[in-house]
């Protein structure tokens, strides 16, 4: 099968690389150390800010400003990052003023390699680093009272936006502004502990709340600059293709249509209006060479990836003997399971704002990977780097689509032919038909059980497309992608022998990394898998898992609280109860399932969940968080499938690709394991498990298993 | 020239009178409350007021709107309007944010109408409005938390 991936994102990535940004070990080894020094493009804005580091800018009269490096998708960390600067600056968040981070090195996600919002790692990349940037701030505000007073800073503490002394002497921070400009920062900061907390893990109000329900708040398609044009972009009906003849002369023809520009990946009409360009564009007349991509068919692609799934694939994880006695145990229990394509559907449809002040670009719109946006667009408009300029909007959903060039790279190279700035909204069709999809994934589960039924040996294969394969190909090597391994690699259970092994297959369709990334997919197999072993072997699916949890506390807690909670064993008559459990992004959770038949399929009445991500930072988020996962989880693993026919995707609009809607939604019941160790992800803990723990209950209810999603589907 | 009065203000929109409202609105009236989502009517993020009726502005041509008056969430009266928000606060609903206006603006009909709607009728007057962020538990509990504010106000 023929690749369908964009070369151009590729070149820019690489070309990215080759500059250093994005060192090919970054993403896996956490190795890059990162400084408060302010990216360039801050430092003249602080010309007047005193006191400043790349988190915090605080000025004479005492006006605090904190800097959000990370993109706010619903997810809350433009309250979140504030709260951990805010906690060792000694300041209320009420009274903060926050500010989105341009792009620079300083703000690399140490996680990823980047400056990315992804993995669910804001928090945990931030957590020390954010909180010494606030009491390396503090401290200097606290050395200058001291110098001031001529006193030792011993006597002197930061409290609620002044720095005091023991005499009761007081010093508003912005007072103490330009003295503390002339120390020097201090090398080591002492953070407090957490019995001090004022703001971690106390109720907070969203920092972005108020703006959201006033319609305030700016997100990327509701950017405006002076003489600005609205674009609707043709692109090729298969991705990958190109215009080969465009006649634009009845586009041009429409009543408002300003102009028609052409650039790599289409024709793009321009008006004042979305509709007018739009109305354009349905007027073009344009040969499209498809492409290779053309050849795409979804039956195809899955017996394509059945005949992959026969290589060897790389071993991500050997423990004992492998497989090597797998023949032999008392009793072998096989199975396979399968997830389609997904789209990512933001309910904000890509868009992107683009303008060119004084031979600088700047490029303005919900953006998760800053770093990308600037380097790429660079390359697309053949500007260098630093004439580029990333401003991040509140994004309307992200998922992982929104850390894709493709669309930062079109607005730019659409205002520059047009010579004026553009803003490039997609259609919801263009969106769905125009994705990075979540990869098609078959997963081939073997396990074996001694004579008296304890599980002895663990097998999973998965066989999918690689999405680091396409975006940040130097991280993949001898095949191994280290992302295609979550949610099986960090196997929680305690077999003796086990072996992870993954086929990388390019199927030709694009991919992209979709909230929770391979968790969700591994996730769905390992614990289903492990039920259709607890059903071979007799065993009740919570003792089972309990059994080969031994030892590992954190892990039992959820899945014991959880089964409490739920009340499993308990299920009313024409209900059952499902389970499944997993680690993810440093994260333990269980979930439980609660279904009912009816004609349609199943009915999910209720989902309990139970996690443990060590210190809540934000606990009303952190439930919110955890809610939305499951619910993404639910609506995605229920009804929806991207399909290809003849290399043009199927579904293009909720009606074939259907939204969770409210009258669907269970009741959903979540409960945080109090702990007081390090915090651990949550932006995507919530969505793998839902799906297993459903399936679950459905083969308890029903006797039919289902290896196959959308679950739905099995039941049409 | 179409002639509109949007929030209480006159307006006036000289292009396609097919042109649907919610690009007037956005394009040409900056007014950026009303989301796009989907352009079909399916997500219900775009919903404004006609005359007080909750519609899809996406599938509304301007034209429909002459001699009405369109309101969004800048718009709509100050008792309900104050209620919605200060509930949708203190419930903090919003995670993305992006579908919420439009949810709002459906909820501020029902609550117009039915200040104290059971759960039934809260799902039936709200399940055209997708919210892919998950935070349908915290609309209903909003929804009856302004309802009641409403109610106390009419008192």
């Amino acid at each position: 099968m023929k690749k369908l991936n964009s070369p151009v994102l590729n070149e820019k990535l690489e070309s990215s690389n080759r500059r250093g940004f994005l060192k090919s070990t970054g993403a896996l080894s956490g190795a890059l150390v990162i400084g408060f020094h302010l990216p360039a493009s801050n430092a003249q804005s602080a010309a007047a800010a005193q006191v400043a580091n790349a988190f915090v800018k605080i000025d004479t009269k005492g006006h605090i400003t904190i800097i959000c490096h990370r993109s706010e998708m619903g997810q809350g960390v433009y309250t979140s990052m504030p709260m951990l600067v805010a906690e060792e600056l000694e300041v209320p968040l009420s009274a903060v003023k926050i500010e989105m981070a341009p792009s620079a090195p300083v703000y690399i996600n140490a996680m990823l390699g980047g400056q990315i919002t992804g993995g669910s790692t804001s928090v945990r990349d931030a957590w020390t680093k954010l909180r010494e940037a606030g009491a390396s701030a503090r401290t200097l505000l606290v050395n200058a009272a001291a110098d001031t007073w001529k006193v030792p800073a011993s006597e002197c503490s930061a409290s609620n936006g002044s720095v005091v002394h023991k005499s009761g002497k007081k010093l508003a921070y912005g007072a103490l502004v330009a003295k503390a400009s002339t120390l020097k920062a201090p090398e080591k900061v002492t953070l407090k502990g957490a019995k001090d907390w004022k703001i971690i893990g106390k109720p907070q109000a969203r920092l972005d709340t108020a703006a959201k329900v006033y319609g305030k708040a700016q997100y990327g398609i509701d950017v405006k600059k002076p003489g600005m044009l609205i674009a609707s972009l043709a692109q090729a009906p298969v991705i990958g293709g190109r215009a080969v003849k465009v006649n634009d002369a009845k586009a041009r023809a429409v009543k408002g249509v300003v102009n028609v520009v052409q650039i790599g990946d289409g024709v793009a009409v321009l008006a004042k209006d979305l509709y007018t360009a739009k109305k354009g564009r349905d007027a073009l007349e344009i040969e499209w060479d498809n492409g290779a991509g053309v050849n795409l068919n979804s039956l195809e692609i899955e017996s394509e990836l059945r005949t992959a799934s026969v290589n060897p694939g790389a071993i991500m994880r050997k423990d004992g003997t492998g497989i090597a006695n797998l023949d032999k145990a008392a009793k072998k229990v096989e199975a396979e399971y399968e997830l389609p394509f997904l789209a990512h559907a933001t309910l904000e449809p890509v868009n992107c704002t683009a303008e060119f002040i004084n031979g600088e670009c700047h490029i303005t719109g919900p953006i998760q990977f800053q770093q990308g946006a600037q380097y790429g667009v660079a390359a697309g408009i053949s500007l260098p780097p630093e004439k580029v300029f990333i401003h991040t909007t509140f994004l309307g959903g992200g998922y992982g689509r929104k850390l894709e060039l493709d669309f930062q790279i079109q607005a730019a190279q659409i205002a520059k032919a047009a010579g004026k700035p553009v803003k490039l909204i997609w259609s919801r069709e263009d969106d769905m038909t125009h994705d990075f999809y979540r990869p098609v994934s078959l997963h081939q589960m073997a396990a074996g059980l001694d004579d008296k039924g304890a599980v002895t040996t663990f097998y999973s294969k998965m066989t999918s497309p690689s999405v680091t394969a396409r975006a940040f190909p130097p991280v993949v090597q001898n095949g191994k992608d280290p992302f295609m391994a979550e949610g099986s690699e960090n196997l929680t259970y305690k077999i003796p022998n086990v072996v992870v092994e993954n086929v990388i297959h390019d199927t030709g369709v694009r991919v992209g990394y979709w909230r929770s990334v391979s968790n969700a997919l591994n996730a769905f197999a390992v614990e289903s898998f492990v039920d259709e072993i607890a059903s071979a072997s007799k065993k009740d699916p919570v003792a089972l898992r309990m059994e080969m949890l031994k030892g590992d506390t954190r892990s039992i807690n959820v899945l014991k609280l959880a089964a409490e909670k739920a009340g499993w064993g308990k299920a009313a008559a024409g209900r059952a109860l499902g389970v499944a459990q997993m680690e993810c992004y440093g994260t333990h959770s269980a979930v439980v399932a609660e279904v009912s038949m009816t004609k349609a399929g199943p009915k999910v009445h209720k989902i309990t969940a139970v996690v443990d991500c060590g210190t809540v930072v934000h606990p009303d988020q952190a439930h919110a968080q955890i809610e939305s996962g499951i619910l993404l989880g639910f609506s995605s693993g229920m009804k929806n499938v991207i399909t290809f026919k003849d290399g043009r995707v199927e579904q293009s609009n909720f009606d074939n690709y259907p939204m969770l809607r409210m009258s669907e939604t269970p009741v959903v019941d979540i409960t945080f394991v109090q702990s007081a160790a390090s915090p651990g992800g949550l932006g995507e803990v919530g969505v793998p498990l839902v799906m297993p723990a459903i399936a679950n209950a459905v083969a308890t209810l029903t006797g039919k298993r289902v290896r196959k999603l959308p679950l739905m589907a099995q039941f049409a | 020239m179409l002639k509109l009065n949007v929030n209480g203000k006159a307006a006036s929109f000289d292009g396609d009178p097919e042109t649907p409202i919610l690009w007037v609105l956005r394009d040409h009236l900056d007014v950026t409350s009303p989301k796009f989502g989907c352009g079909m009517a399916l997500c219900g993020a775009c919903t404004v007021h006609l005359d007080g009726v909750p519609v899809r502005s996406c599938s509304t041509p301007a034209s429909a709107a002459v001699g009405k008056k369109i309101t969004t969430i800048e718009g709509l009266p100050a008792k309900v309007g104050k209620a919605l928000q200060d509930a949708w606060i203190a419930e903090e609903v919003p995670q993305c944010g992006y579908c919420q206006t439009g949810q709002m603006m459906s909820a501020a009909a029902l609550i117009t109408k039915n200040p104290n709607p059971t759960e039934a009728e809260i799902v039936g007057a709200m399940d055209g409005n997708v919210c892919r962020c998950g935070t349908y538990h915290r609309i209903q509990k909003a929804i009856v938390r302004a309802g009641k504010a409403v109610s106390r106000a009419k008192a």
